[in-house]
């Protein structure tokens, strides 16, 4: 793959319906060339990667034949047929390679002409000595998402700017550290399971030309699934007769007959077509694959609830509610009843699959397929709808009361007699962290300090109290240091929420700040994922890194400078912690390279 | 003593407690000698008294070993007679002092284990003393008083009193009295920070020791009522390190019983307090992250 070219036996087209010209495609790492195999031929290409913005190929499993389409920046497109899927395969991924080369080349022109192709200027240079994690392996896509999020955010670009284009950082080293922007927005893309439609099929509308007594449906392997799931009876005989009794034909064409019966409202019709035709009847009585449903679903019901006395609101054998599509009439021909579907019942059923979802996952094409994998959904769903069942059971009969109550993973607090603690605190404390503790030791033995105390109350009590007790000149000292700090800033600062030190500072000044503390950030969190190095390309990366962390260090030192005074000592609040954080790393790196040199004196070359 | 058959109520009304610290071994360290600081506090007590008639002054000695009442202004028997050179406040306090200072010494003598012992005064103790009078006057007498404990102590807080502190400060918080705090010693205090910020009282540590009768009168001599009208220094900040439960060091770093919230500096298996058994801390990266960092509010 990291081969300088690829050549491949290709047709060249120019639709992708059309005949193409035969020949042999080759591609460089900044060329396309097309020769065909008939030198007379017009059809030649020879054309730079550069000027070719994306490129589309057929899916491998569908019918359409390996096709690769190149569109160019100026409109148009190249296609070329490939003999199989695995040329169609390498020739894709070095196109894509070539085109997100072409493309760091564009930007890197584009960003500086000075320093153009800058990427490239780096790892090339570097090369020779160093071996870079392959930077070629990232889709098209990728990056185009990069392009997107650059341009979305302005300071992600600033930063990309200063760093990538500064060669402080490689184009990947620096994406490295956003793989959470880059996987969080394709997350967003796609993932969208289709769910199930929620529009009712039942009333697919057939449709007639007028003319003759035929009627045509039109049926597409959706509408065939959704049938299968809406329909446990279709189903049923789908998979009983289909292909063995008659072929998928003539089966959907029996459904649609029952169920235009049906909607012709002609109970009697199709009791009698029912009588005719046993296969027919099937359609038209799903008795028992409902009456099994209800039952389980009465399984499902909270066994603490009282069933007979909901018996009265039982909506199944009532008449619907002058809802159009049973027609009320036929309520009086209560010997077809079972040939009444009640819409309510089919609503139901309707928003019973709706909200189950797709429980399968093949592809529509084939309506056996589809019938099989549902069977199939449905049996394991109902396993564990059994198992479920069970748990829910043990759970809602069981009496609070009754029960030993759920053990919580929490111990009992208990202090104990908070004597017996001070106690032995105190005696502990007594021998062994007197001396630490202890930071005004006097020279005096007890009985002398206790003597110059009872001095100094004997003296005050023969001299009376000082007069003046103080000396005006001290007194004013001391009042002009308390009020001085009343009106100082610094107790205003942090006192108030909404105020920021950042806002009182000048506008150039604080944005200058911000910027110069995302720069310090991005660079602390490259350099520190560097440590430990255990390559000399790590070595490379943090001495990269180094250098540009101390070009910030006077800048900021120059901030600091050009502030007003009074807004200085803030600035200097502000501007210390990135000094410290930038510290620490230039610490870092002076001992380990100590460390290293020290360690290994033979291997000067930073090799560990 | 005024006595009226109601509690009066009248918002410049002080109760102030002061609690003295009178420990022998910071007072023959200190740059300012004792004498002199009790004359600075003596001044100060008569101007309260001075400030208002039915202004109260309690004043608790805080010794090495002991505590004690050594002042009430309400229980004085002869105000405002002049005994020789000394006001009747001053003169009977100083006795009181001097009786106090002879006990806390024989106490010293009977239990001198160490030939040194510890530097610091029993705060704990006196504060705890200051409360009980302060509760003991919310429930009785005339007055419906606005009680203040002003500590102007020296000495270097005690580690070992760290618990008793702490829940001297939070009855303080809960009985709404303020605990201001003067500190006279070398370094700041983090226990009388602790408290005055907690309670909502002052913390000063005053720079020149020679003007201390000003700095008291400037900023701990208003009523609590005057106080809101006030611009009194505000702490710059605090030192919130506790001090660990086993060995009774400060420490910025500990590990914190989940249960009743213990501090200990190292991993036990069992909380001494309340005996939760603990699990073993899996590897050093967690039992880094169970540490907690304290460090003082700048």
């Amino acid at each position: 793959m990291a081969s300088g070219h690829v050549i491949k036996r290709a047709k060249y087209k120019t639709s992708p319906k059309g005949a193409g010209t035969p020949g042999v495609l080759k591609m460089t790492e900044n060329k396309i060339m097309f020769k065909p195999n008939d030198p007379t031929s017009a059809s030649k290409i020879d054309v730079e990667f550069r000027s070719i913005k994306g490129y589309k190929n057929t899916k491998e499993g569908s019918n359409n034949p390996p096709l690769l389409n190149l569109s160019l920046e100026q409109g148009g497109s190249y296609i070329f047929e490939f003999e199989n899927f695995l040329d169609l395969q390498v020739c894709r991924e070095f196109v894509g390679n070539a085109l997100t080369k072409s493309g760091d080349a564009a930007k890197a022109k584009s960003g500086d002409t000075a320093k153009a192709k800058s990427g490239e200027a780096v790892a090339t240079s570097d090369r020779s000595t160093v071996t870079y994690p392959d930077e070629q392996l990232i889709s098209s896509a990728e990056m185009e998402l990069r392009i997107k999020l650059l341009r979305e955010n302005s300071e992600l670009q600033n930063l990309h700017k200063k760093f990538v284009l500064g060669n402080i950082l490689t184009e990947s080293e620096f994406w490295a550290t956003r793989k959470k922007l880059l996987d969080g927005d394709s997350g967003t893309k796609s993932k969208q399971r289709v769910g199930f439609k929620s529009s009712m099929i039942l009333d697919i509308k057939p449709m007639t030309d007028g003319r003759t007594n035929k009627v045509t449906f039109n049926l597409t392997p959706e509408i065939k699934y959704q049938i299968f799931a809406l329909k446990p009876a279709v189903h049923r005989a789908f998979l009983n007769h289909v292909p063995n009794k008659m072929t998928e034909k003539d089966f959907w064409t029996k459904y649609f007959r029952a169920e235009y019966l049906h909607s012709t409202k002609n109970a009697v019709a199709a009791a009698a077509e029912a009588a005719e035709d046993e296969e027919l009847a099937i359609f038209l009585k799903d008795d028992d694959i409902l009456a099994n449903a209800a039952r389980q679903k009465i399984r499902r019901v909270d066994p603490t609830l009282d069933m007979e006395a909901d018996q009265g609101d039982d909506y199944m054998h009532l008449p619907d509610h002058g809802i159009f599509r049973d027609g009320s009439k036929e309520i009086t021909d209560s010997q077809h009843e079972q040939f009444k579907r009640t819409f309510l019942q089919d609503l139901n059923r309707q928003g019973e699959v709706v909200l189950e979802g797709r429980t399968i996952d093949v592809e529509l094409e084939d309506p056996r397929t589809v019938a099989e994998a549902l069977a199939q959904s449905r049996q394991e769903s109902d396993e564990n709808a059994k198992q479920e069942r069970l748990d829910r059971i043990s759970r809602m009969t069981e009496m609070e009361d009754l029960q030993a109550p759920h053990d919580h993973p929490l111990a009992p607090l208990c202090i104990k007699d908070p004597r017996d603690y001070f106690d032995s605190q105190l005696l502990k404390i007594s021998d062994d962290t007197r001396a630490g503790s202890e930071q005004l030791r006097c020279s005096l033995s007890s009985e002398e300090a206790y003597g110059s105390l009872r001095g100094s109350i004997s003296e005050i009590k023969a001299m009376g109290l000082s007069d003046p007790v103080v000396r005006p000149e001290v007194a004013v000292m001391v009042l002009n240091g308390l009020t001085q700090n009343i009106s100082s800033t610094k107790f205003q600062l942090g006192k108030n929420a909404q105020e920021s030190i950042l806002n009182s500072l000048p506008n150039t000044t604080k944005e200058e700040l911000l910027h110069h503390w995302i720069s310090i950030q991005e660079l602390l969190r490259h350099f520190w994922s560097s440590y430990p190095i255990t390559t000399s390309y790590l070595y490379a990366k943090v001495s990269r890194v180094k250098d540009a962390m101390s070009k910030i260090y006077p800048q900021l030192e120059e901030i600091k400078e050009s502030v007003p005074s009074d807004l200085r000592q803030q600035v200097f609040l502000l501007v210390r912690p990135m000094h410290q954080a930038l510290d620490a790393a230039f610490q870092h790196y002076e001992a380990d390279l100590q460390k290293r040199s020290a360690k290994s004196g033979e291997k000067p070359n930073g090799y560990v | 003593m005024p006595s009226a058959p109601t509690k009066l109520y009248a918002d410049d009304v002080s109760l102030l407690v002061v609690l003295l610290d009178t420990n022998p071994f910071f007072w023959s360290t200190s740059s300012l000698p004792f004498s002199k600081f009790l004359s600075h506090v003596l001044s100060f007590l008569n101007s309260i008294l001075l400030l208002n008639q039915i202004n109260q002054i309690v004043v608790i000695a805080t010794g090495c070993n002991s505590c004690d009442y050594i002042y009430d202004s309400s229980l004085s028997t002869n105000p405002g007679i002049e005994n020789g050179k000394l006001p009747a406040l001053c003169s009977e306090l100083l006795k009181k002092l001097e009786d106090f200072v002879t006990r806390d010494e024989q106490l010293n003598k009977q239990h001198s284990l160490p030939p040194t012992t510890t530097s610091s005064s029993l705060l704990s103790g006196s504060l705890s003393m200051a409360l009980c009078y302060i509760q003991r006057v919310f429930r009785s007498g005339p007055l419906r008083p606005h009680p203040r404990i002003l500590c102007v102590q020296g000495s270097s807080d005690g580690p070992e009193q760290y618990v008793a502190i702490m829940n001297s400060i939070f009855s303080a918080q809960r009985s709404m009295v303020p605990i201001d705090s003067c500190y006279i010693g070398s370094n700041n205090s983090a226990f009388l920070q602790q408290a005055s910020y907690i309670t909502g009282g002052v913390y000063q540590k005053p720079q020149q020791l020679d003007g201390l009768f000003q700095y008291l009168s400037t900023v701990f001599a208003t009523d609590l009522h005057s106080r809101a009208f006030l611009q009194l220094p505000k702490s710059v900040g605090v030192d919130f390190r506790a001090s660990c439960f086993c060995h009774k060091k400060t420490i910025d770093m500990g590990y914190i019983c989940s249960v009743c919230l213990s501090i200990f500096c190292k991993h036990h298996k069992k909380c001494s307090t309340c005996g939760s058994v603990f699990g073993q801390a899996q590897s050093d990266v967690a039992s880094a992250s169970n540490l907690k960092r304290k460090t003082p509010e700048t």
